[in-house]
């Protein structure tokens, strides 16, 4: 085949925020892009939307606290209308009966609502966390090192990395190594005694994963919170005006400024394989689209046909069973959580009373069941940006854990009834709530893989847990965004270094395809 | 006033095997234990008259034959009786066996399913070559990752080497091993509940995690390394119970000069300048030695036998901070006959192996939960034997006894200790799980010792009752156990060392920290070590 | 739950497979005829089933392979049927050869690969419908087939218990199987396989075999093993039908070059040691792979071994000087420096010639085919008799007979 019979340098399936950085990326090294989205619109979980009328919200997401400065950079996204601004950053509050506490700044640079004590040993923690997070945050731009083929650039990341540890310091280094695995738990129980700010930590770090805070490695989630930055501050985190979609509409110009092609509403049914190698992709309404590289930004799962079986088995194994689930609610009027003065409402405010009350509520959920008196994480968007809701009315958007994707006895009995155990708690921290509720959305992991199209409705694409996570992300020995299939590319959440509106397995997607000139 | 020229404190099985190490070596050493017996956690105790219980450990695990060898156990009385394998059983009046050969085995599980009798070679293989990789581990001191020295850099090439020899696909598999948890592990292979159940058992363990809580598939490591390098009868019971494993070590230890003085608990260690300079008894007694080894936990050891004074701050932060979970409890039970169960064949090998009744994860993980509440498992998991099946001994002829090991049991119950209530009602649970799958099996019930962690603790000294000496996670294995910057054996003082399961490479009745803490003493001593037989090959 | 009641025994099927442990070693369907005639007592452990190693003379089985006729019990074997619209595809991307060309009717001798293009096994291949097949091998891989059939609609089963078979080796088989009333047998060619009415039930008979003679192979239900094994005896006696072990059958396929799973290679779902597996052109394989079919586990892996050259061993057939059988030798290079081992050896009662499988380490065996000597420690009376023996590769198989793939089959 010639080149001319080419009809793009490359296809992206799926327009998910981690499909457009891709994409982008590809047409501004010069390639000519197409990117295919099955939905009406592009921007997948990130999307913002309409769930009552007059009432819009981000979809899955609605914080940004990971969106890569690289991706910022390359894209040039500020000049497409990201706006990113130290006022804009908002605490983090957990709620108590015992009244709040509050994380100002970037993760916690003011604690308030602790005693004198507390906050100094936060201090002390808050900056050992961000060291340790800082070892591994590297990784986050670049492909995971592969032990097969140790490669001078892969050779080089992993000295970087001794040579971080190195600056540590003998003992911080010590217990850098002996902490790395250990569960979130026992390192708060070590260093803190605020069950308020343990809670919201170990709350944290378990957050999107399956896993409580007493399961080893749980503290691995909150270095890879912790390794996330917005405006260049580790751990800051923001509501976007407009919502999550604001942020794709910004990452969408960029692309389209870069040429590349955006169809919506093509889902792919397959991939075109000649020869061990893809050509080209063919839609459900039948139209043939070839190209060089074809890059897949949607679930890591292939067409078995064409790979390996232990691929395929590896693949199969991957656990990629959602825990969170997530909540609208359209309010009459604002609500008042008790405690939390009014420039905190524009925070995330946490329902995560102490590390054993989110133990409890992970323990059900292995068995297939949710969490009675559940955790979650509250924004009140409308609050930020007041174009959410008509006037007067309040649009309040909550991850919601524990929610196994598989529920015993199936989601269509246990939704009503996890509706409930979800207004109990809110009813708790701000009284009289559930009065205004004039519409409610709750998704679960189950109907988040119907509408976004995610496997298992897990926002990471997979769990981000140790075993899945670098070289063994999505799979061991196809880490490094390709494929069995020569041609084929991998861009989503599913590969390192996971979840999160972060860009970054598009943008190292991108990279790779740009190094191996494909 | 005499000083000797090491003092071991506490006469359980790697104290035992230190001193002998060192006594061998030319030293003059003493052996202080507190109780009127010696053997720690490895006794045998007639509490009742003629029954021998083997009153906590209750199996030989991966006991090092080099050990066995070097110490001449074999001459001084040890007799192991192998494994015959151990069964599961079922709530549905069925059982799965383990055979020891592999067709039987294969056969065992297909009845069960194919697809999980034809996936345990992959399983087995996988498992096997993880073993390789850390086996020999056990038997070398840990290298200092922090540490410039050639020695530490020497053994941190070898590890390096080993990794790097290793393929991709091993690296990845070594890495998954260290991170999982069992129950994912096992969902990679199999696809039955029981048969899940029948090998995530030994993830858990001795341990205070559950079977989904990741790191449990290392701790199934720990269970199977034995027998890698050939050593045949790792896995055992010893003959005249548990006891005669620590009996065969003092023999062993006073023939080769050794002294032992039992009643003896020691109430601190004596220091001066700086240096551990012998112990000081209940009594107000001082015992002289050059250098002081102790065999109690690394807490037990540095926070109630060394004053805080005497301590760097950080090294008593990362001592307060090492995990010892109490986890496990023992039912011992004379019988006045062998239990019946129905579901067995009479003529049935399981009668001699080790039986179980969880028979899913969820079940397992369930008396977990139970655990982090602080309650005891309502339906607790059993490891249950009848040693007597194997050596009649033990009890009056036709009279039996048998060894419950309990888990999980927490070593405070909501906060509060354990009262003598509390006691029996954890002991009821257990009476009442046994008899749903015995009928009769209470009538049976001579006499019971029942071992909640409050006991173990009271009478053995293990910090909360812990089996382990101490949790193993990555977060306690290798350079970090039991604590980073002195996981060498040796403490922040000069002459006292540590020699119990706190250290690497952790518990079981293996005897490794003994006798590696014995290497690096002598090491320091600059004494030859011709009495120390290498470590076993693995080819 | 409830731990006062008391839970019952079961007595479903799975409970009354129980008492599998009473015999650890199992019998096959014919075993009442094997041990009637079995008065050697030799018995080995083939799969968990009591196999002969001899019945009553190992040279006179040897010489009724290649001489007359011999009746040799493979049920142990494992067997898988393969059903489905999509069996033809699922096996084509499973085993090394192309399965669109194995038409119905037809056997094929193939094998399986992992992803690294190591090798799971080899076996034989009955295609016995459009949409059913029959997979024989050394080893068990339902995790792996049923894992293979993601996305394929198929379904696969063990059926290993439920189908006896036997192997009926020799000049005198068709004879046997046409004297036994299978009528039209004469018309099968070399790996085609028809099915027959027996007992009222159905046996496949294929030409096929482990020897290089003449031979068949027959499967049946279980329940009609012994039927079958008396028809063939019944109609063997006066062509000198004998059943035999596995020593004599291990010498036949020796003769006939054929490798045989975890004795001349190890497979990949055992090899414990990494540096023990082999791809298909290490173990002389490499004929089967297709780079020009569709998709095959393995594919990538293999087709990268060979553009960079990163095969490291090489099985060849070895001639070795003298009639000292050479088993588990090491082989050298002018005399010194090892590069390969001996995995099976006999000296060949057809051939006269003293022969041998090995594995050698490229470019031993591949450019370098000279100066190979081959040490042997022959125990004689508690000492070892050192012979450094020279070896020269020869094709295989060492020996050739016509009568294997005339046609018709010849009347002896």
């Amino acid at each position: 085949m010639t080149s001319s019979d080419l009809n793009w340098d490359v296809i992206v399936i799926g327009g998910g925020h981690n499909g457009l950085v891709a994409a982008a990326a590809l047409a501004k090294s010069g390639r000519k892009v197409l990117l295919l989205e099955a939905g009406n619109e592009v921007g997948g979980a990130a999307r913002t939307e309409e769930f009552a009328p007059g009432f819009r919200v981000s979809a899955v997401a609605h914080l940004l606290n990971r969106l890569h400065p690289d991706v910022v950079k390359t894209l040039e996204l500020e000049r497409h209308g990201l706006k990113v601004e130290r006022g804009d950053f908002v605490p983090s509050v957990a709620l108590s009966k015992d009244g709040p506490l509050v994380l100002h700044g970037a993760y916690g640079e003011v604690l308030t609502g602790a005693s004198p004590s507390e906050q100094s040993a936060w201090k002390e923690l808050r900056a050992q966390l961000l060291r340790y997070a800082g070892v591994l945050k590297p990784f986050l731009s670049r492909r995971p090192p592969d032990p097969g083929n140790m490669s001078l650039a892969g050779m080089t990341g992993l000295g970087q990395t001794a040579l971080a540890l190195k600056k540590l310091g003998k003992e911080d280094m010590r217990d850098f190594l002996r902490v790395l695995l250990m569960n979130v738990y026992d390192l708060l129980d070590e260093q803190l005694s605020d069950d308020r700010l343990k809670g919201l930590l170990a709350f944290d770090a378990t957050l999107g994963s399956h896993l409580g805070p007493r399961s080893p490695t749980s503290l691995l989630g909150l270095y890879h919170r912790l390794a996330g930055e917005v405006g260049g501050l580790s751990g800051a985190q923001m509501q976007p005006k407009g919502g999550m979609g604001a942020v794709v509409a910004a990452i969408r110009a960029a692309a389209e400024e870069a040429g590349v092609s955006v169809r919506q509403a093509s889902p792919v049914a397959k991939v075109i394989v000649e020869k061990g190698r893809a050509v080209g992709v063919v839609t459900q309404n039948g139209e043939t689209l070839r190209a060089r590289t074809v890059v897949s930004a949607i679930n890591p799962a292939a067409g078995p046909r064409e790979v390996d079986t232990g691929f395929v088995r590896k693949v199969k194994n991957i656990r990629m069973k959602g825990d969170a689930a997530k909540l609208h609610l359209a309010l009459d009027r604002p609500p008042q959580f008790i405690g939390v003065d009014a420039a905190d409402h524009k925070g995330r405010l946490v329902i995560a009373p102490s590390p054993d009350h989110v133990e409890r509520a992970f323990n059900p959920s292995k068995y297939g069941e949710f969490s009675p008196e559940p955790v979650m994480e509250i924004t009140l968007p409308s609050f930020v940006d007041p174009s959410l809701a008509p006037s007067g009315a309040c649009v309040l958007s909550a991850v919601v854990q524990y929610a196994p994707y598989a529920l015993k006895e199936g989601w269509a009995a246990g939704k009503p009834q996890f509706l409930e155990a979800i207004m109990k708690q809110l009813e708790i921290h701000a009284p009289g709530i559930g009065a205004t509720v004039r519409h409610a959305e709750l998704l679960t992991p189950a109907d988040i893989e119907a509408r976004y199209r995610m496997p298992g409705g897990h926002w990471h694409h997979g769990e981000l847990q140790a075993d899945q996570m670098l070289m063994s992300r999505p799979v061991s020995g196809w880490s490094g965004y390709d494929t069995p299939l020569e041609g084929l590319f991998l861009a989503g959440a599913g590969s390192h270094p996971g979840g999160g509106i972060s860009g970054a397995p598009g943008l190292n997607a991108a990279r790779r395809i740009i190094a191996m000139r494909a | 006033m005499k000083a000797w020229d090491a003092i071991v404190i506490g006469g359980g099985h790697n104290g035992l095997v230190n001193a002998c190490y060192l006594q061998r070596a030319g030293l003059d050493v003493l052996v202080v234990e507190k109780n009127d017996w010696v053997g720690g956690a490895a006794t045998s105790r007639e509490l009742t008259p003629g029954f021998l219980y083997s009153n906590c450990s209750y199996v030989c695990s991966l006991f090092r034959p080099e050990i066995m060898r070097d110490l001449e156990l074999p001459r001084f009385g040890l007799q192991v009786i192998s494994y015959e394998g151990g069964a599961v059983f079922t709530r549905d009046g069925d059982y799965l066996a383990n055979y020891r050969d592999h067709d039987a085995h294969r056969r065992e599980f297909a009845r069960f399913s194919r697809r999980d009798a034809e996936a345990y070679d992959r399983y087995s293989r996988d498992v096997t070559r993880q073993c390789r990789f850390i086996q020999p581990l056990l038997m070398r001191t840990a290298p200092d990752p922090t540490s410039f020295r050639p020695r530490d850099l020497g053994e941190l090439l070898y590890l390096g080497r080993k990794f790097a020899g290793l393929t991709a696909e091993e690296m990845a598999l070594t890495l998954r091993f260290w991170t999982m948890s069992i129950s994912d592990f096992l969902d990679e292979y199999f696809e039955t509940d029981v048969i899940k159940a029948n090998f995530a058992l030994s993830g858990i363990i001795g341990t205070a995690l559950g079977p989904m809580s990741p790191g449990t598939a290392y701790v199934l490591l720990h269970h199977y390394m034995g027998e890698v390098d050939g050593s045949v009868g790792a896995w055992g019971y010893a003959r005249g119970g548990m006891g005669a494993v620590t009996k065969a070590l003092a023999a062993s230890f006073r023939a080769s000069g050794g002294t032992i003085r039992t009643g003896a608990e020691v109430d601190h260690v004596l220091i001066r300048n700086g240096k551990a300079r012998g112990v000081v008894l209940s009594g107000g007694e001082e015992v002289y030695g050059k250098l002081v080894v102790s065999n109690a936990d690394v807490k037990r050891t540095f926070l109630k036998l060394v004053e805080e004074k005497e301590l760097p701050d950080i090294f008593l932060r990362r001592v307060r901070n090492f995990k010892i979970r109490g986890s496990s409890g023992k039912v011992n039970i004379a019988l006045d006959s062998l239990p019946e169960f129905p579901a067995l064949p009479k003529d049935s090998p399981v009668y001699r192996a080790d039986m179980h009744f969880t028979d899913s994860i969820e079940r397992m993980e369930r008396a977990y939960d139970d655990w982090k509440a602080g309650r005891w498992s309502a339906d607790p998991f059993l490891d249950m034997m009848i040693p007597t099946t194997l050596d009649p001994t033990m009890a009056p002829p036709g009279k039996h006894f048998m060894s419950c090991f309990v888990q999980y049991a927490p070593p405070k119950i909501n906060g509060r200790d354990w009262t003598d209530a509390d006691r029996d009602g954890f002991a009821e649970s257990v009476i009442s799980q046994i008899a749903q799958y015995s009928p009769g099996f209470r009538d049976r019930i001579v006499h019971m010792e029942v071992r909640t962690p409050r006991e173990i603790e009271a009478e053995v000294g293990l910090t909360e009752g812990n089996i382990f000496q101490g949790e193993l996670t990555f977060d306690q294995l290798l350079f970090n156990r039991p604590v980073p910057g002195y996981a060498q054996y040796r403490s922040p003082l000069s002459g006292l060392y540590m020699c119990g399961s706190s250290t690497h490479p952790g518990g079981g009745v293996m005897g490794a920290p003994g006798r590696n803490a014995a290497a690096e003493i002598l090491r320091d001593l600059a004494k030859p070590t011709p009495h120390m037989s290498p470590a076993h090959d693995v080819i | 739950m409830n731990h006062h009641s008391t839970i019952e025994p079961s007595t479903d099927a799975r409970t009354l497979a129980q008492s599998h442990f009473r015999t650890p070693r199992l019998g096959t369907p014919f075993q009442p005829r094997i041990d009637a005639l079995g008065l050697q007592q030799d018995w080995y452990n083939w799969a968990g089933y009591r196999a002969p190693h001899s019945l009553w003379d190992e040279e006179l089985e040897y010489f009724a392979i290649r001489s007359q006729a011999a009746l040799f019990d493979i049920s142990p074997m494992t067997k898988y049927r393969i059903e489905g619209p999509d069996a033809e595809a699922y096996l084509d991307r499973v085993t090394l050869r192309d399965v669109t060309k194995l038409r119905p009717g037809r056997v094929h001798y193939t094998a399986w690969c992992d992803d690294e293009g190591f090798v799971l096994d080899d076996g034989t291949l009955f295609r016995l419908s459009p949409t059913r097949f029959r997979l024989c091998s050394q080893e068990r891989h339902l995790p792996w087939l049923l894992d293979s059939a993601i996305g394929y609609e198929v379904s696969v089963e063990e059926e290993t218990e439920a189908v006896a078979g036997l192997a009926l080796q020799g000049p005198t088989s068709f004879a046997v199987l046409r004297d036994a009333g299978f009528a039209g047998v004469e018309r099968l060619r070399v790996f085609d396989l028809a099915e027959f009415a027996h007992d009222g039930a159905t046996v496949t008979i294929s030409r096929t075999g482990f020897t290089g003679d003449l031979g068949y192979e027959l499967f049946v239900p279980a329940d009609k093993a012994l039927s079958l094994w008396d028809r063939l005896m019944a109609a063997g006696e006066l062509r000198g039908i004998r059943a035999i072990g596995y020593t004599a059958l291990n010498r036949a396929r020796l003769e006939a070059g054929l490798i045989v799973a975890n004795a001349d290679f190890t497979t990949a779902e055992h090899a414990i040691r990494a540096d023990r597996l082999r791809m298909p052109d290490e173990i002389g394989l490499g004929f089967m792979i297709d780079p020009e079919k569709g998709h095959f586990n393995g594919r990538r892996a293999i087709l990268e071994a060979r553009a960079k050259k990163k095969l490291r061993h090489v099985l060849v057939g070895l001639e070795i000087e003298g009639n000292i059988p050479a088993e588990h030798a090491i082989v050298y290079y002018k005399k010194s420096q090892e590069v390969g081992l001996v995995s099976a050896a006999i000296w060949s009662p057809m051939a006269k010639r003293n022969i041998a499988l090995a594995s050698l380490q490229r470019p031993y065996g591949d450019a370098i085919v000279d100066d190979l000597w081959v040490e042997i420690y022959a125990m004689r009376e508690l000492q070892y008799q050192k012979l450094m023996k020279k070896a020269k590769i020869v094709p295989r198989p060492f020996i050739k007979l016509d009568r294997r793939t005339a046609n018709p089959p010849a009347d002896f």
